[in-house]
């Protein structure tokens, strides 16, 4: 979790102390990135005093314990008063907690990576046409992930005649296209392999499935491999929405113990990574299977096997960050990486923290971080109010998606325009950050 | 191996000498002297045009930069920037053998002070700013000057390697975040310190240019005068000044840091620092009192001998006496002090006190071992555990020392000068100082050698300024091959 972070947050211009008890760890972060590294326990007052922490603005708690993040972001609050701090809990025990002592606690953001991680798989599995869902404008607009095919409809189809194929108001904002992400004109021609991030209403996704010819049949059934943190709270997620669950876990005890937190769940302790017990446990039948082990090969290995015995939605969790990119076109169906939805509601913590006005409302890395979607508010700070967007000279690579006028949202073309009060949807390939909604323009 | 990286780096280096050279030029335009002024455009010319032909032809992506590409860089950076920057002195005449202005240049750059110029007093003004310049250059790094100016790419920790490649000391790291931030504060440290070294002679009645080129001789611990007779002409208190500075400037310059933080107590902690003050006044007290009977009171050989001890142990080598004519005693505690060395992450050279507290901790702790075979023995410095990896570079910087200083003796010797001079010539280069005993005593030089010798030196300089490793690397076919 910490280097990623920290590539992030350098990435934003930021200043960054490492602490960590394996000098190993430190040595190699010191020679990949330019950092201060400091070795001790973070949460003492010996090693935060070493790391200047009365100095720092932030506090980024994401060692292994919870109980260790809290009790460090706790001594960091009592060192400097002006300090934020974010403190990664995984343990959904502590949620009650959390929400009740955050103030006492001298929390200012706790983070959970596994339950993020089953809540974008919960919302994909609700929708599974999609590789990717990214909500804004508090639910009401999502940026969705979608693979061009050979037979599907959109093959061939220029984005100027995009209206009248898929019968709803969309804006494709992003495609990949062989590793490069692009942010299309409307002369644009869609091929097979494209991968494209559609800006659409949440309440039209379902017409736009139905209109492209996707498979609409809801998910009842689903397969966990590896009953982890995730595996549970997806699990629990799924069953309230009444989905039937399979988990396969390798560790009788760990078995055990998820058969006892999740009576309607069926648990299997078993080697989920075989072929044999994934086709005895019903493979052929279930609608969609989600592998969560703490090995990447493995998950990736049992995804391409789903997907090859037409399982019709697979979900892949991988940790690493550096392979997201390889795997787009293995068939592994979503890639979900924890790590990387943590450090984009992180990223845009700081940038909301260093900005009051005109700030970052919603910040989500697409493209497999190639690009940036971002929720902006408009204020009286913002210039070019009321000029239709075909006028304003924005940035390279920045496309406006969105624009939600009084609860009523629009995707606009070039007449519309944005007034103070608005919120916009923001897509962009740039490589510098923004921290505002006027770095968007020329 | 990166070309491209190495390329550009080099290339910005060039264009920055190139711009340090126009001050020098101003001297000439101010005295008038047409001739050397030539010779410095044309320099400035052939290197910026040079430069430039670097930085085109490495223009590209560039990669990450990698240790062995650290080491590299720093190591043809030296060397280019010694062999244009001997150009004026060549070009003009005033020194007719280029063998011999890359000799003065070289040990500019290593703030050693060896020169090979019988009449200093004959060189142009221009000249004498740009040799005293040259130590102040070289005294804290050109590579860390850029590292402070030019912006680096965003975030990649790679830089770090030029730092410790060009930096002196056992155990090179960064006090700020960021690197540049570190660069530029120890930049701002040795540019106060200097300006205040200036302002003091200046004020102490020594003219403007000579206070100008003994503070960047002082500052870079370089020892470069201008006068034949060194500092010795200068009044008394003009040369306790340099003493004090002298002193100041061989201090690790992360204390001053601390210092600025406001964290007094930890400063005078400082295990270097306190051998470093037990060694200066331990043999100032025994040259003084060996000295006294050739002085005319105990306040002259107190002078004298403080100055030469702070001159010699910050590897500066200015000189008010001869000491060449000084009793056996206080010539041998003179050599230990030429070996010795100041502190890590000065401007002086030597081995070093840092290396030298950790060899001392370091054998006591052998010899315990072999004594209670099962006690567990770990070296503190400043409270902390030393790495064991640091302990490896150390012993192993002590071996490729020793083998390289008798390497060049043996070399030297060809020239059948006596023992003393040959020892002493390469202590001195190699430690950058300048002076030795005998044949290259103070009031001496380094003429009398063979060219031959005269790079052999100008190696040893190189070597002693970039602590070994980062020529070595150049030897080494893991720095060239593409193997992995």
């Amino acid at each position: 979790m910490g280097l990623a972070l920290v590539r992030e947050l350098l990435r934003e211009e930021h200043e960054v102390v490492v602490i960590d008890l394996n000098p190993e760890v430190l040595r190699s972060s010191l020679e990949q990135y330019d950092v201060m590294t400091v070795e001790g326990n973070a949460a003492t007052m010996e090693t935060l005093r070493h790391a200047n922490v009365n100095q720092a603005d932030l506090l980024i708690a994401a060692t292994s314990t919870d109980e260790v993040n809290l009790l460090c972001c706790l001594t960091a609050r009592k060192m400097n008063r002006n300090i934020h701090t974010i403190a990664r809990v995984r343990n959904s025990d502590y949620s009650e907690q959390l929400v009740l002592m955050q103030k006492d606690l001298g929390l200012s953001l706790a983070i959970n990576p596994e339950m993020s991680a089953a809540y974008e798989m919960f919302r994909i599995l609700q929708l599974p046409g999609f590789l990717s869902r990214d909500v804004f404008a508090r639910g009401r607009v999502e940026i969705v992930e979608l693979r061009v095919d050979k037979d599907s409809p959109l093959n061939g189809i220029t984005l100027m005649d995009l209206d009248k194929t898929v019968r709803v108001k969309v804006l494709v904002c992003a495609v990949v296209r062989g590793g490069e992400v692009a942010i299309p004109s409307g002369g644009y021609t869609l091929q097979d392999g494209d991968h494209i991030y559609v800006t659409a209403e949440t309440s039209v996704l379902a017409l736009l499935v139905k209109n492209l010819g996707i498979s609409t049949q809801k998910i009842r059934q689903v397969i966990l491999v590896g009953g982890g943190h995730i595996g549970a709270a997806l699990a629990s997620l799924l069953l309230r929405a009444g989905i039937g669950v399979k988990i396969i876990e390798r560790d009788p005890e760990k078995a055990v113990l998820l058969a006892e937190k999740l009576p309607r769940a069926v648990v299997v302790a078993d080697d989920g990574s075989s072929k044999g017990v994934l086709d005895r446990e019903g493979l052929d039948h279930t609608d969609a299977l989600v592998t969560l082990t703490g090995i990447d090969e493995e998950n990736i290995v049992v995804s391409m096997y789903a997907h090859g015995s037409g399982v019709k939605k697979v979900i892949t969790k991988v940790d690493r960050l550096e392979y997201s990119g390889m795997f787009a076109d293995l068939g592994v169906g979503s890639v979900i990486n924890p790590k990387e939805l943590c450090s984009s509601s992180i990223v845009r913590y700081v940038r909301a923290m260093q900005n009051q006005k005109g700030s970052v409302l919603t910040l989500h890395r697409i493209a497999g971080g190639a690009a940036e979607a971002l929720e902006f508010q408009v204020d009286d700070s913002v210039p070019w109010r009321g000029t239709p967007l075909k006028d304003i000279p924005l940035k390279k690579g920045v496309l406006i998606s969105c624009i939600t006028h009084r609860g009523k949202r629009v995707i606009p073309n070039g007449n519309h325009f944005f007034e103070s009060g608005d919120t916009v949807i923001v897509v962009t390939t740039a490589e510098n950050p923004f921290y505002t909604m006027n770095d968007i323009f020329e | 191996m990166n070309y491209r990286l190495i390329g550009r780096t080099t290339g910005q280096i060039l264009l920055l000498e190139a711009l340090f050279m126009l001050p020098a030029l101003l001297f000439c335009l101010v005295d008038q002297d047409w001739k050397v002024a030539v010779c410095f455009l044309l320099t400035i010319a052939i290197q910026a045009g040079f430069a430039a032909l670097v930085l085109k032809i490495s223009h590209g992506r560039q990669r990450v930069l990698r240790a062995q590409d650290g080491f590299v860089t720093v190591a043809v950076v030296w060397m280019l920037l010694s062999a244009f920057g001997a150009l004026p002195f060549f070009l003009s005449g005033q020194i007719p053998s280029y063998v011999d202005a890359l000799f003065e240049t070289v040990s500019g750059f290593t703030t050693t002070g060896a020169s090979i110029l019988s009449d200093v007093e004959a060189l142009s003004r221009g000249l004498l700013y740009w040799r005293s310049f040259t130590h102040w250059l070289g005294g804290m790094g050109i590579l860390v000057f850029t590292l402070a100016v030019v912006p680096a790419d965003r975030g990649s920790g790679g830089t770090l390697y030029l730092l410790r490649a060009e930096s002196p000391g056992p155990d090179v790291g960064k006090f700020t975040p960021r690197l540049r931030q570190t660069a530029l504060i120890l930049y701002g440290i040795y540019v106060a310190l200097t300006a205040i070294c200036f302002l003091f002679l200046l004020v102490g009645g020594m003219p403007f240019f000579d206070s100008l080129c003994t503070a960047f001789g002082t500052a870079g611990t370089g020892g470069f005068g201008i006068r034949n007779d060194s500092i010795a002409g200068y009044a008394p208190h003009l040369q306790t000044i340099c003493t004090v500075f002298m002193l100041l400037f061989g201090v690790n310059f992360n204390l001053y840091y601390l210092l600025l933080l406001r964290q007094v107590g930890a400063v005078f902690q400082d295990e270097e620092l306190r051998c470093y003050l037990l060694y200066f006044f331990g043999a100032t007290a025994l040259i003084s009192w060996n000295i006294r009977p050739m002085m005319s009171s105990w306040r002259d050989s107190i002078h004298h001998a403080a100055f030469q001890v702070s001159s010699i142990m910050t590897t500066t080598g200015f000189s008010t006496a001869d000491f060449d004519l000084w009793p056996p005693l206080s010539k041998a505690v003179l050599l230990t002090l030429m070996v010795l060395g100041a502190c890590a992450g000065s401007t002086g050279g030597g081995i070093k006190t840092i290396r030298l507290v950790l060899l001392f901790k370091g054998l006591r702790s052998n010899i315990r071992q072999l004594l209670r075979p099962r006690n567990v023995e770990l070296i503190h410095v400043n409270g902390q555990v030393v790495d064991e990896r640091v302990m490896r570079g150390v012993n192993s910087y002590m071996a490729a020392y020793w083998l390289l200083l008798f390497s060049s003796i043996i070399l030297i010797s060809v020239d059948e000068f006596s023992v003393e001079s040959n020892i002493s010539a390469v202590m001195a280069c190699f430690n950058n100082i300048g002076p030795g005993f005998d044949a290259v005593g103070p009031t001496s030089n380094f003429s009398v050698f063979s060219n031959f010798s005269k790079l052999v030196l100008s190696l040893d300089m190189l070597l002693g300024r970039l602590e070994i490793f980062p020529l070595l690397a150049l030897f080494s076919s893991h720095s060239w091959s593409r193997r992995l």
